[in-house]
């Protein structure tokens, strides 16, 4: 019994925008089951007394004050981009990309 | 095709043959001083990319931290809205490619918003009289905004076409508060009726809250329409959500739209797909856009950079405290207090003017008064400016002096108005625009009838109707004689005088 299966990780691959080749993805579904299947004895492990973690820190209601301060200089920004035009960053068509 | 069945079926008629249900996702961006996880400020309209910080351009090891005063609203909007507010609640991080989210993914809420289950009633008219129907909230959850996006190149401007696009990320990360109600049946002929009032009524409910400026064509609130048909007694039909539905017209139009597209679909045999449409304001209609055949996959999980948010029951009640009178409540006290109709009312609602035309009353005025002045002459000038009436200079306490000064006759009508030109030209108080424009009721005698003469002389065949017993010319003799006062006369007053120096009484 695989704990993900070919397909799936084909499926993660495109949801990722990876282009993994056919050997890849024998590759990474192979790793991945392997990863999973440990990951999957911790189940095991914790019974329903023991509630899931999603953060390392016992912390809650960390909050900052609704005050704004001064913002990056625009020009700094827009360097640090590919490409910018008219003040804003210039991306590449769009509609392509979304099949 | 060989035979041609036709696109819509008339909206009433669709609604003979089928049962709608309704479902609406609304987006409030709140009108907090700073975005929801970093302090770039929010004002609308800056120059682009200059309200941008590493948290908000998602630049390598920036980390949010949740800004207080937008989850205090959350909750008060759960509050108001009768919803459950979680003990316990995170946030999710929502994956998608797409350049309005420099990070490739959006903080939102999933599975844990922070309010559920709550409702909200609205008012529609019907033939038999007013008829409230429950709305109920399915959740209302906390997330970001994203930047805007130029399509560049192409003919239309739109995304079909474009040659590349350009993004402004001054929007990004400005709070977003989604609201999404359970699916509404049993509307019937009402549905695209509820649907707008549920959107009005919401958007009163947040100026209520002062939580948003709510200004629909600026985007700060912007509705996704679902709707789907079924025969009478059938299931459920497949749905259509309508996105970029962003005025209270086209709430309404979105669904009619709806209605008569999926009626005339089905009754051909056809079957409705689900799809995302998107909303022209421009026609009023909507157009396919992509198909939802398979279910959307952001492969949510909780926001790792963010801790749990778990409201006290001291802090709900603290703000719980806060929460206003509610538009509803209001509503229906002020309609008792001055003595007017719900339609009446709404003029009022729909104008911006209620608070206005209440601190007006408050101050003295008549309630009839203070509705003609703010939903007229100037709403009027408000809307020729393009700005919000409640930003014109004009004051309540001027309105009040306003109407003293025509009920002891010292002003009338067309000089009042002249006033408030005045004043919101920037030329003073009330008295100093009386005073530098020199405007007062001409109610000395004999300037009157010396205007009243010149008048008779200027049009001698009026002045023959007049004697003859024709009182019905006597209006191009006053006319006269106000203009020549610049109106600065009372019309009655010269209309008698008239009479009376031709020795013709009133018939």
């Amino acid at each position: 019994m695989t704990a993900i299966t070919r397909a799936e990780v084909a499926h993660l691959a495109t949801l990722a925008r990876l282009d993994l080749t056919e050997t890849e993805l024998d590759h990474y579904a192979q790793q991945l089951d392997v990863i999973l299947q440990s990951v999957a004895r911790v189940s095991e492990i914790a019974t329903a007394d023991i509630p899931a973690t999603s953060h390392p820190l016992p912390l809650e209601n960390v909050f900052r004050d609704d005050v704004a301060l001064p913002c990056l200089d625009r020009s700094e920004v827009l360097a640090a981009a590919p490409a910018h035009e008219d003040d804003r960053f210039k991306v590449p068509r769009i509609l392509d990309e979304e099949h | 095709m060989s035979t041609a069945m036709p696109e819509t079926i008339p909206y009433d008629e669709a609604l003979n043959l089928f049962e709608p249900v309704f479902g609406l996702e609304v987006h409030v961006e709140m009108g907090t001083n700073s975005k929801m996880f970093c302090p770039c400020p929010t004002a609308f309209g800056g120059e682009p990319n200059t309200q941008v910080c590493p948290v908000c351009l998602g630049l390598p090891g920036s980390m949010p931290v949740v800004n207080r005063t937008a989850v205090e609203s959350t909750i008060r909007i759960g509050l108001a809205l009768n919803c459950t507010i979680a003990e316990w609640c995170r946030f999710a991080r929502k994956n998608y490619f797409y350049p309005d989210m420099p990070k490739d993914y959006q903080i939102s809420q999933y599975d844990e918003p922070l309010c559920s289950n709550g409702y909200l009633d609205v008012t529609v008219a019907t033939a038999e009289g007013p008829k409230v129907v429950r709305v109920e909230i399915e959740r209302v959850h906390m997330e970001e905004d994203t930047g805007k996006l130029t399509h560049t190149g192409g003919a239309t401007g739109r995304i079909h076409g474009a040659d590349y696009s350009l993004v402004d990320y001054n929007r990004a990360g400005i709070p977003l508060i989604e609201i999404v109600t359970k699916p509404v049946a049993g509307a019937g002929h009402l549905v695209a009726d509820v649907a707008k009032a549920y959107v009005a009524e919401l958007r009163d409910l947040m100026r209520a809250l002062e939580v948003s400026d709510v200004r629909m064509e600026e985007g700060s609130l912007r509705c996704d329409v679902n709707l789907s048909l079924n025969k009478p007694g059938s299931p459920m039909g497949t749905r259509s959500e309508t996105k970029n539905v962003n005025s209270l017209r086209s709430v309404e139009r979105a669904v009619r739209s709806e209605v008569e597209r999926q009626s005339a679909l089905l009754t051909a045999g056809g079957r409705v797909v689900q799809e995302t449409r998107h909303f022209h304001e421009d026609i009023g209609r909507s157009t396919s856009g992509r198909s939802k055949e398979q279910a959307e996959d952001y492969r949510y999980f909780p926001e790792p950079d963010l801790v749990p948010i778990a409201p006290s029951p001291a802090w709900i009640d603290e703000l719980r405290a806060t929460l206003p009178e509610l538009p509803s409540a209001k509503r229906s006290r002020l309609e008792a207090k001055w003595g007017i109709t719900p339609f009446e009312l709404a003029t009022v609602v729909n104008a911006g003017a209620l608070d206005l035309v209440e601190e007006t009353i408050a101050a003295g005025v008549e309630s009839a008064a203070a509705r003609k002045w703010w939903t007229g002459e100037l709403l009027r000038t408000a809307n020729d400016q393009g700005i919000e009436l409640a930003d014109l200079p004009v004051t309540p306490a001027q309105i009040a002096r306003v109407e003293a000064l025509v009920a002891d006759g010292s002003l009338n009508d067309k000089l009042a108005r002249q006033v408030f030109e005045g004043i919101i030209a920037g030329e003073g108080d009330v008295d100093e625009v009386i005073a530098s424009r020199g405007l007062a009721v001409v109610s000395d005698d004999t300037s009157l009838l010396a205007a009243i003469d010149e008048a008779l002389l200027a049009q001698p065949d009026v002045a023959d109707k007049i004697r003859s017993g024709k009182v019905q010319a006597a209006g191009a003799i006053v006319g006269a004689v106000m203009k020549s006062t610049r109106g600065q006369a009372d019309a009655a007053k010269v209309r008698a005088l008239l009479l009376d120096r031709l020795g013709v009484t009133e018939a």
